[in-house]
């Protein structure tokens, strides 16, 4: 079978021990939350720490509570008990739901909130073993040179599968990072960056501390998933989309695609074209074309990435459908 | 002798549901698979496998890695250069790439260490250099491309084996035909995925005793015998064989494998047992699943229906080794005349070679694909005749006790029954055509043979040997050669020897899988378990039956006849009460006589077809499936989803019906995967690397992909089968590819002439149609292929004698009589 390599394991019980250990470690050091996607990637010598630093020990960082007129969450929180959480299915449902559809419910158990924000992305050249990739002679995103989804590419194109971060983005949530130099809070969409390996902008160092979600008065939400099957499978398309409404009519959206790029991708034409609209048909139409252009699905998730470009527009329009007829 | 052949009504436990034998280890984790075992002193393997897809191997060094601490032994194929191979037509494997490797995956070394990880790392210092060759992608490449061979045997350039067979004049056929149809389809790779993944281990008794034992998750103990016996040159009688308990085999465990003989040398060589356990990824490239197959088929039909002739080509693409291939290729052909009439019948089957996993047996072994393509075509030829197509079909039903086109001996035949079962079930009359858009209902039927006719090396002994024990307490052990790999083989021998010896299946002790202790059985494989272990088992229950009665008979001073086992006792018929218990009753045998052992074997009866190729289709009894799928496609993306599946078995009779159910229910679960999503993909251009060897992007149905099933289970009781039983395992999965895209074509009107049905070609098709084009998915030529003269036979019905007109013949699975050699 395919065996862990050897590493040093360690469990802070504060953030600032945590904080202090990964330091000491550098760049051979990881933290760690559930393990869902960094033992799998480290059996397959995709990450291979020497030094490992669970957070889960972290009293801090396992909270969930309403707070300010938000709600913060403790990105340690498994994603079964967020999913499950009664502030969060009452306040929050389409967080809760988008918990929900990551993964199997056992995964679930252990993986946590702010492992899924900061999954790894996901590439069919990467997520292979050590002698796999060997076999292709390695990829830029590990040990080799070249991108092999598009080999003149200067960049890395592995894909954000993150059922929760495109539903943060959307929503507006915020982020508190905690590192050696203090603390920082940014907004959900500021995490991320288009690029396949440097997919975050959170330095090695920091950790993910807390998540705010956004005061629950006026706005809907809600999110779509197109996978294979019903279980299991990460997303190859997720559609968030946030709005406001202001009476009968759509004071603002959000729309967000997830697994279309290396980063939660906000499509900004498909939000204004719902704005000020009453999620007529034309404007739902007009999102839909608006976030099928940009969506540039490359070969290397499940399905043939035309289709996929193709399901932009049926599930954009399915979740503007869905908001719509929640209204009425 | 006792007789054979009960009325059902006598029958006391043969037909009920009954727990497995094996079901509360199996739920209660007590089992021991081939992983769970430790011996002391044990040893880890590893595999290094190729990065190449083709290439030639000009030098390996060993060395750091033999240097390594914890390293104990390091193999190459220099040191296994005995090639074998599960067919004797085709011993073209080594356990470790000799001077060639021939896929991504393709083992090249094995270490011995102290640990796994240690010979993980063991791996990375074995230098290994390569002159790489052009790849071959698949089968339409091998075509294009004889060069560079993958092999140096074979029908030519990269074809292994190419087939030409005609029985009666088609051409004259379709000139009587009121309607010719030509189809194309294609049936993509998928392979078995079992939940255990294979693993073995090996334990060297040092000379002079000089004894191999290996325990191995294996469905063919005795061909792995064979194998190991082969390439490491040991005589039979120094090698043991114990096939554990297999986490799932569907085929797939079913060729010797290179691990196993790696385990067995490494421990030969460091004196200590040796265990390895493949990864997911490695079970990828044992494969030898279903052949991406390629069918072209052409079929005449009267207006009421009636076929006139049917032409059939199929292009499999094999991988990298033959494997069973060439019984593969003769299988994408044998089976198409065994539902419906069809009175002249040509074949050209042809198999190449690819660099890739090799292909194999998988559950349906060769004739799922052919199935799909014929009831597809069936379904287009009902609706151009304006026929309902479960009429059509019952209008020309294979008659039971008949002979076919191609010589395969029907025996009992319930596919009507199964048809108008799941028609009456499903509501079809009222469905078909009727149902609003994007929901659709479509048919298909199958058939599926009952145990291959004939071995797979040639040769005249029995293919099942049962050793029967009394125990003075009342026990019996039951000793047989087969394998329990989930299918309920063990619970089938507890049950026949209960039923003819009057006692409770759970009094039955049976030891199985083990060439030491148990005589003979050829493997799990062709579904061939219940029907010849079952056949041997009964045999010797009534052998020990006769010897007991007899000294009961005296004891109760009654004639034999008058006797009845049941109960744990032995009483007479028209007096219950005055009677024996089953332990006195084999004390007296065994005070009278001795120990109380008896045997029984079962050989198929020979088969009409005497030509070269009759070797593959005969078998003792088939079995009959119909299915009604119901479909919901969503014309936006084209995404299909199974609410439901009707489908009917002509079991012949069921021994345990709990376990042919669930063999039906997991038929209808494999066969959904393979009409929904299931795909051996590879990267053509990136080196042929298996695009996803994982359980993740593998796609399988999950719980919530699963469709509900409503399952009847015919019973047409076979004269060849225990009771009348025949196969359940395979055949249920036949009828769900092509009755998945009946139904789609119902609901929204385009034909995919391929599976996996997946969305995207769905949709793709809807495009065409709404387009005005032809509003079908599937493959669009079948290659030009240089075919050998073919071999002629005439049907019964024209005066042949099973024999070819001119050309060769052969007899055996594989072509021509084994020349293995016996040390």
């Amino acid at each position: 079978m395919l065996r862990l390599p050897s590493f040093t394991y360690l469990q802070p019980s504060t953030l600032a021990e945590a904080v202090r250990m990964k330091a000491d470690a550098g760049p051979e050091g990881s933290y760690v939350a559930g393990g869902t996607d960094l033992y799998p990637n480290m059996k397959r010598r995709q990450q291979e720490p020497r030094v490992v630093v669970s957070l889960m020990g972290i009293r801090e960082l396992r909270g969930c509570e309403m707070r300010d007129a938000g709600c913060l969450v403790g990105p340690c929180i498994t994603l079964t008990d967020l999913c499950t959480h009664p502030t969060i299915r009452q306040h929050y449902d389409t967080v809760a739901h988008a918990a929900e559809l990551v993964s199997t419910p056992l995964l679930r158990n252990m993986g946590t909130l702010g492992g899924n924000l900061c999954l790894d992305t996901r590439c069919n050249y990467y997520d292979q073993t050590y002698e796999w990739r060997k076999a292709i002679d390695f990829c830029m995103k590990k040990d080799g040179h070249i991108c092999w989804v598009a080999p003149s590419s200067p960049r890395c194109w592995a894909v954000s599968s993150s059922d929760v971060a495109p539903v943060m983005v959307a929503l507006g949530a915020e982020f508190r990072l905690v590192g050696p130099n203090g603390e920082r809070v940014v907004p959900a969409a500021r995490l991320y960056a288009n690029d396949g390996i440097n997919y975050l902008t959170k330095q090695p160092d920091e950790i993910l501390a807390a998540v705010r979600l956004p005061a629950t008065d006026g706005w809907d939400a809600t999110y779509h998933k197109l996978r294979r099957r019903g279980s299991f499978d990460f997303p190859v398309l997720g559609v968030a989309v946030w709005l406001r409404w202001d009476g009968r009519y759509v004071a603002a959206a959000r729309v967000v695609l997830g697994g279309v790029g290396s980063r939660p991708q906000e499509v900004a034409e498909a939000g204004a074209a719902l704005t000020g609209t009453d999620l007529s048909d034309e404007s739902i139409g007009a999102a839909a074309e608006a976030a099928y252009r940009p969506a540039k699905p490359l070969d290397n998730t499940d399905f043939d990435l035309s289709w996929r470009k193709q399901m932009t527009r049926v599930y954009v329009k399915a979740a503007l459908d869905e908001l719509r007829a929640r209204r009425r | 002798m006792g007789t054979r052949r009960k009325q059902p009504a006598a029958l006391r436990v043969v037909g009920k549901a009954i727990r497995k034998v094996d079901a509360t280890a199996k739920v209660t984790g007590v089992t021991r698979f081939a992983d769970d075992l430790f011996l002391p002193r044990m040893l880890y393997a590893k595999l290094l496998r190729s990065p190449h897809p083709h290439a030639r191997i000009t030098g390996i060094d060993i060395s750091q890695a033999r240097a390594l601490p914890g390293v104990k032994a390091v193999l190459t194929g220099r040191d296994l250069p005995i090639p074998f191979g599960i067919l004797p037509v085709s011993q073209d494997e080594h356990a470790l790439a000799l001077d060639k490797v021939r896929f991504v995956g393709d083992p090249v070394a094995g270490v011995a260490a102290a640990s796994e990880e240690i010979a993980t790392a063991a791996l990375d210092l074995i230098e290994v250099r390569y002159e790489s060759l052009r790849p071959i992608t698949d089968a339409e490449d091998a075509i294009a491309h004889p060069e560079p061979r993958i092999h140096d045997y074979g029908d030519g350039g990269n074809l292994h084996k190419l087939v030409n067979l005609e029985f009666g004049d088609v051409a004259e056929g379709f000139a009587a035909a009121d309607l010719v149809r030509e189809d194309l389809l294609f049936f993509e790779g998928s392979t078995h995925l079992p939940m255990e993944q294979h693993a073995a281990v090996a334990d060297w008794s040092p000379l002079p005793d000089g004894k191999l034992t290996l325990w191995s998750s294996t469905q063919t103990p005795h061909y792995v015998h064979r194998a190991l016996a082969k390439v490491l040159e040991l005589a039979p009688a120094k090698i043991r064989v114990v096939a554990t308990p297999n986490g799932g085999g569907f085929g797939g465990k079913s060729d010797p494998f290179s691990h196993e003989i790696v385990v067995a040398k490494l421990a030969m060589l460091t004196g200590r047992p040796v265990k390895i356990t493949l990864t997911r990824e490695e079970v990828f490239y044992c494969h030898r699943g279903r052949h991406p197959t390629l069918m072209w088929v052409k079929t005449g039909v009267k207006k009421d229906g009636a076929i006139t002739a049917m032409h059939f080509k199929s292009l499999l693409d094999g991988g990298g080794y033959g494997s069973y291939g060439v019984a593969s290729t003769y299988y994408t052909g044998a089976l198409q005349t065994v539902t419906y009439h069809v009175p002249r019948y040509k074949f050209q089957g042809a198999r190449a070679f690819t660099n890739k996993p090799p292909c194999g047996p998988k559950r349906g072994h060769g004739t799922p694909q052919p199935r799909f393509a014929l009831e597809v075509q069936l379904d287009k030829i009902a609706e151009q005749l304006g026929m309902d197509p479960a009429e059509l079909r019952l209008k020309h039903l294979v008659p039971a006790n008949s002979l076919t086109a191609n010589w395969l001996k029907i025996g009992s035949m319930g596919l009507g029954e199964c048809i108008r079962k799941v028609v009456d079930g499903s509501g079809w009359k009222e469905k078909f055509r009727k149902l609003p858009p994007g929901q659709g209902i479509g048919l298909a039927c199958s058939s599926y043979i009952t145990g291959a006719g004939l071995p797979i090396y040639w040769n005249p002994l029995p293919h099942s040997g049962v050793q029967l024990k009394c125990d003075r307490g009342g026990g019996v052990t039951v000793f047989c050669g087969s394998t329990e790999i989930g299918q309920g083989s063990d619970s089938i021998l507890a049950v026949l020897a209960a039923e003819v010896l009057g006692l409770d299946p759970f009094d039955i002790a049976v030891v199985t899988g083990d060439t030491d202790l148990t005589p003979v059985d050829l493997g799990s494989y062709s579904s061939r378990v219940t029907l010849m272990t079952g056949n041997a088992c009964i045999q010797a229950a009534e052998r020990a039956r006769d010897v007991i009665a007899s000294h009961a008979a005296r004891k109760l001073d009654l004639p034999v006849e008058r006797l009845a086992f049941a109960d744990r006792r032995v009483f007479d018929v028209a007096d219950p009460a005055h009677g024996l218990a089953f332990a006195e009753a084999v004390q007296l045998a065994e005070a009278a006589e001795g120990t109380i052992g008896t045997v029984g074997s079962y050989t198929p009866a020979p088969s009409p077809g005497k030509y070269r190729g009759a070797g593959v289709g005969p078998s003792p009894a088939y079995s009959y499936s119909a299915c009604v799928a119901r479909v919901d496609v969503d014309p936006a993306s084209g995404i299909v989803r199974v609410p439901r599946v009707w489908i009917a078995h002509d079991v012949g009779r069921s021994i345990n019906a709990a376990t042919v159910m669930g063999q039906i229910e997991g038929s209808v679960y494999m066969g959904l995967g393979e009409a929904l999503m299931e795909e051996m993909a590879y990267r053509g251009n990136r080196n042929v690397v298996h695009k996803i060897p994982s359980l993740l992007e593998y796609k399988s149905p999950t719980t919530l992909e699963m469709c509900d099933i409503v399952t009847y289970v015919v019973e047409d009781p076979d004269p060849n089968g225990p009771f009348g039983a025949k196969e359940c395992g395979q055949g249920p999965l036949l009828p769900l590819p092509p009755a998945v895209a009946n139904a789609v074509y119902d609901a929204v009107g385009v034909r995919i002439d391929e599976v996996p049905i997946t969305p995207e070609k769905v949709f793709k098709a809807l495009r065409r149609k709404e387009k005005g084009e032809e509003p079908r998915f599937g493959p669009t030529q079948f290659p030009d292929i240089a075919w050998p003269e073919p071999t002629r036979v005439a049907p019964p019905w024209e005066g042949g004698d099973g024999r070819a007109v001119e050309a060769g013949q052969g007899r055996s699975m594989a072509d021509e009589p084994a020349r293995a050699r016996r040390r």
